[in-house]
């Protein structure tokens, strides 16, 4: 019945372009380190991602110890502790999850499930991820330049930046800039790519809209990101200029502690807008990605089409447009006119409409459906619930009026750990268990990764939950202590106290998760070319892992979208994308 | 199956958390309890729809979860089903929405005849003036920022040679006047936040924000910063006293004019405490 809507079958269009030519590598160095292949490429990026990565969840730790343990570590001063959370939250959304979505699972799939032997410009490909490292590089010199990395909060705000009263303003500053600026750089090759693939390198009968979700949601996520990162771009540039050459761009007129300085005329706020025009579509740009992956998790282990996949195609392109007139949301009491908090209250709460639809998409999905409990399947459920629960607390935050006592509370670092930390991270995980197979050709040990799943959701959960209560209260964010005040009780303390021990074995259960992937490598179960028995391109490479040029002699041709599961009358609960309409039939 | 029965046991927790945990709101002591009925609105529609989305993915995860010879419906969409979620949706944000919007547009205005504060913010302390007999600010710059005038009181504008400056030392409010808050800072930017009164509002250099309130109730409020501002944020701490007319006209009477304070033979003594 979906045949004609969704296509099965059809007519194939002759192929219009030669097959390519790759270069194939001559030497262990080409093949292994200045590769062009993009799952080479992918690996590195998911590698440098999580190295990182494990970084900021360190740094976790230790704000976590610190605001539980308020002066009992002498290791932890003031200055550090500003110093752990501006690393911490910038390696979090930026070098983690925005080059682990788009570097990592951009590249390993994009090719893979447009029956495509690589990205369109192998060469970019592989430079856009050696900038990629020179900026988690230049990031990192700063842990180890004199003063420190900046203090200055993820969000950078100028003066306070570059001013003496925040750690890190002689050094740490200007390697953070440089960092976010080579970032940049290096994305934007590697985002130019993603975009000309999804749209020139498609097999052919891969319509777009037979396209998976996921491929959806990281062309989405990446034209996003090619709008959205060149107003931060400019506006690091900008910063450097202030803190370098002494202009004046953020710096108006300034008496610190007691000197005038010589700066006049220019505007803080100006920052804070391009700040958000980037900082606001990153929330999607980190989301998208996650919810195509989560779909097509939640379809292949559900065996059931994905439900309203039109409507869902439609909501991925709707959220991220919508995205780029709502920024100004974090900035309701920042000083602009009020009046501009009607316009964008109303934006924000309108994008709640198609992100809704997609929960609703997700839940009916499984209604009706043959759940396979596989840990990729877990993972999507445990996101279900953490992004439902951090999607509507942002209802509250985007709500003008109510957004004034929250705002700069705990109740917003428990908003957007739940909805842009938490959830986008659980499907980094169900996607992790879910193409392992493919890369490795093994499987992830099972009981590892229930371990990981539990601790992962659950202690997430008993960190985040209860901490918007704290923020409720009136508990300011970016406090290294509170200190006295009268209106927290003291079983604040132990609240405190409780979300640290929930945290460090959450991070616990993190060092399980990497010493599975190392030990499924070697000891894992065979995995075979489809162990989900799932219905997309990249499970039906001839060889598995694929190697260079994807596909072998022919490329693969699509008859049909990406949902066929449990067709009625077929023979198997699946029907991969490549099979022409005759041979699905029931014999 | 264990899945099932704990995600269940996430949407009750969540919801029996919500009830029984000892942490709420301060008890308020401003005009903006309508601040505080949006908020139990957005609690409720919220709190429905995330109790009925994770009971819903617990009951599917139970009902058809895998078992021998189960097989999935084949349901691409539903128009119908689909169209009806959208509206019903819509109408939730609607219903959060506009009262959302309807107390903004009181919190936007501030009423006829509210008193002027001004709060102007430096590393890390809270300053404050007020209007004196002339009933008017005199003009200000950062330019202006001394030891004598910590505030960049423009000494030209004679508005300002009455004006009362506090700095370093508590602020008094008069209970059941309207306030016009006026927020300025002379290096970072910083938050007057009040979680009694709910209100908060940036003082971003450069520019003058504003809010308005009214206290409600007397007493001794603490005033924390809820702007990121370098490493003594957290310290950057001021008392608010709210009292009825008779004794805040008293301690209106000690203050010290910009006047008095720029003069110096008098009481300079303020400004340099505060140094
Ligand atoms: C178990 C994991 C995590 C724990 C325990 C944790 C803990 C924390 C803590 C304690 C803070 C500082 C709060 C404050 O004082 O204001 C913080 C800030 C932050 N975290 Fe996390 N976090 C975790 C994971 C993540 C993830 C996955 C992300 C990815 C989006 C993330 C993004 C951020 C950001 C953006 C900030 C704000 C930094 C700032 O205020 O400048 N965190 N986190
Ligand atoms: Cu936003
Ligand atoms: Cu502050």
């Amino acid at each position: 019945m979906s045949d004609v809507a969704l296509g099965a079958g059809g007519t194939i269009p002759p192929a219009e372009v030669e097959d390519v030519e790759l270069y194939h590598p001559k030497s262990w160095v080409t093949k292994y380190v200045f590769c062009q292949d993009a799952k080479v490429i992918a690996l590195q990026y998911s590698a440098t991602a999580l190295a990182i990565g494990l970084v900021a969840l360190v740094l976790s730790w230790l704000m976590r110890l610190q605001l539980a343990f308020p002066g009992q570590f002498s290791f932890i001063q003031p200055a550090d502790y500003y110093q752990y959370i501006t690393m911490h939250g910038m390696i979090m959304v930026i070098y983690l999850l925005t080059a682990l979505f788009l570097g990592g699972f951009g590249n390993y799939l994009i090719p893979l499930m447009l029956g495509a032997r690589d990205m369109v410009f192998p060469y970019v490909n592989m430079l856009s991820y050696w900038v990629y490292l020179l900026a988690v590089l230049v990031l990192a010199a700063g842990f180890f330049v004199p003063g420190g990395p900046t203090g200055a909060g993820w969000t950078l705000y100028p003066p306070q930046a570059i001013l003496s009263g925040t750690p890190g303003t002689d050094w740490g500053i200007i390697t953070m800039l440089a960092s976010l600026i080579l970032f940049i750089i290096g994305f934007t090759m590697g985002g130019l790519n993603y975009v000309v693939t999804v749209l020139q390198g498609r097999t052919r009968g891969m319509t777009l809209m037979r396209m998976p979700l996921t491929v959806w949601g990281i062309f989405t996520a990446t034209v996003m990101a090619l709008l959205a990162f060149p107003a931060l771009f400019a506006a690091c540039v900008m910063m450097l200029l202030d803190r370098l050459l002494g202009t004046s761009f953020f710096m108006p007129a300034i008496v610190a502690m007691g000197q005038p300085l010589n700066y006049g005329g220019g505007s803080p706020i100006l920052w804070q807008h391009l700040f958000w025009f980037f900082g606001h579509p990153e929330v999607y740009i980190v989301a998208l990605p996650a919810f195509g992956i989560v779909s097509d998790l939640i379809s292949t282990h559900a065996r059931k089409n994905i439900f309203g996949y039109r409507m869902m195609v439609w909501a991925i392109v709707g959220i991220g447009a919508l995205s780029f007139i709502v920024w100004a949301h974090h900035m309701y009491i920042s000083g602009m006119n009020p009046r501009f908090g009607f316009f964008f209250a109303t934006t924000t709460l309108i994008i709640a409409v198609p992100t809704a639809i997609k929960v609703y998409n997700w839940v009916l999905t499984l209604w009706r459906g043959d759940i396979h409990l596989t840990v990729p399947m877990l993972f999507a459920l445990a996101f279900i619930v953490t992004f439902v629960n951090g999607g509507l607390t942002g209802l509250f935050l985007g709500n003008v009026v109510v957004d004034v006592p929250l705002s700069a509370t705990m109740f917003v670092v428990a908003h957007f750990h739940m909805v842009m930390g938490i959830a986008p991270i659980l499907v980094v995980f169900g996607g992790i268990y879910h193409w392992y197979p493919k890369v490795t050709g093994r499987m992830l040990n099972d009981v590892m990764g229930k371990f990981h799943f539990w601790v992962t959701f659950l202690g997430a959960y008993a960190i985040f939950f209860p901490m918007h209560y704290l923020g409720l209260m009136g508990v300011p964010r970016r406090y290294y202590e509170l200190g006295d005040a009268a209106f927290v009780p003291p079983s604040a303390a132990t609240l405190n106290i409780f979300m640290t021990v929930a945290a460090l074995f959450v991070g616990f259960a993190q060092l399980v998760f990497l010493f599975n992937l190392i030990w499924s490598l070697f000891k894992g179960n065979a995995a075979g070319p489809n162990p989900w028995h799932a219905t997309t391109l990249e499970w039906q490479t001839p060889t598995t892992p694929p190697p260079h040029g994807n596909w072998g002699k022919q490329l693969p041709v699509v008859y049909r979208w990406a949902y066929d599961y449990s067709v009625p009358g077929a023979k198997q609960d699946f029907i991969p994308q490549n099979q022409p309409p005759a041979a699905s039939l029931a014999t | 199956m264990v899945i099932a029965l704990i995600l269940l046991l996430v949407a009750i927790g969540s919801v029996a958390f919500h009830f029984w945990s000892p942490w709420w709101f301060t008890p308020i002591a401003s005009n903006w309890n309508y601040i505080d009925a949006t908020i139990i609105i957005t609690f409720v529609i919220t709190g429905l729809v995330f109790t009925a989305v994770v009971g819903f993915t617990a009951y599917c995860v139970f009902r058809f979860r895998h078992r021998e010879g189960r097989r999935a419906a084949y349901e691409p969409e539903s128009r119908k089903l689909e169209t009806w979620l959208a509206v019903l949706t819509a109408i939730g944000v609607a219903a959060m929405l506009a009262p959302g919007l309807f107390v903004w547009s009181q919190f936007v205005t501030v009423p006829k005849g509210a008193s002027t504060l001004e709060v102007v913010g430096q590393q890390w302390q809270w300053g404050f003036r007020l209007p004196g007999k002339g009933g008017r600010l005199g003009t200000s710059d950062n330019r202006y920022v001394t030891p004598d005038n910590p505030l960049g009181v423009n000494p030209n504008d004679p508005n300002g040679k009455d004006n009362i400056i506090i700095v370093g030392n508590d602020l008094h409010l008069p209970a059941g006047k309207p306030v016009k808050v006026l927020l300025r800072s002379i290096d970072v930017v910083h938050d007057f936040y009040v979680p009694e009164f709910r209100a908060k509002m940036d003082l971003m250099p450069g520019l003058e924000s504003y809010f308005w309130f009214t206290p409600t109730r007397t007493g001794t409020f603490e005033i924390f910063c809820a702007g990121f501002c370098g490493i003594g944020h957290p310290q950057m701490r001021g008392k608010i006293v709210v009292e009825d007319e008779s004794a805040y006209q008293e301690w209106l009477k000690k203050q010290p004019t910009f006047a008095q304070m720029s003069s110096p033979s008098d009481k300079g003594v303020q400004a340099a405490s505060a140094r």
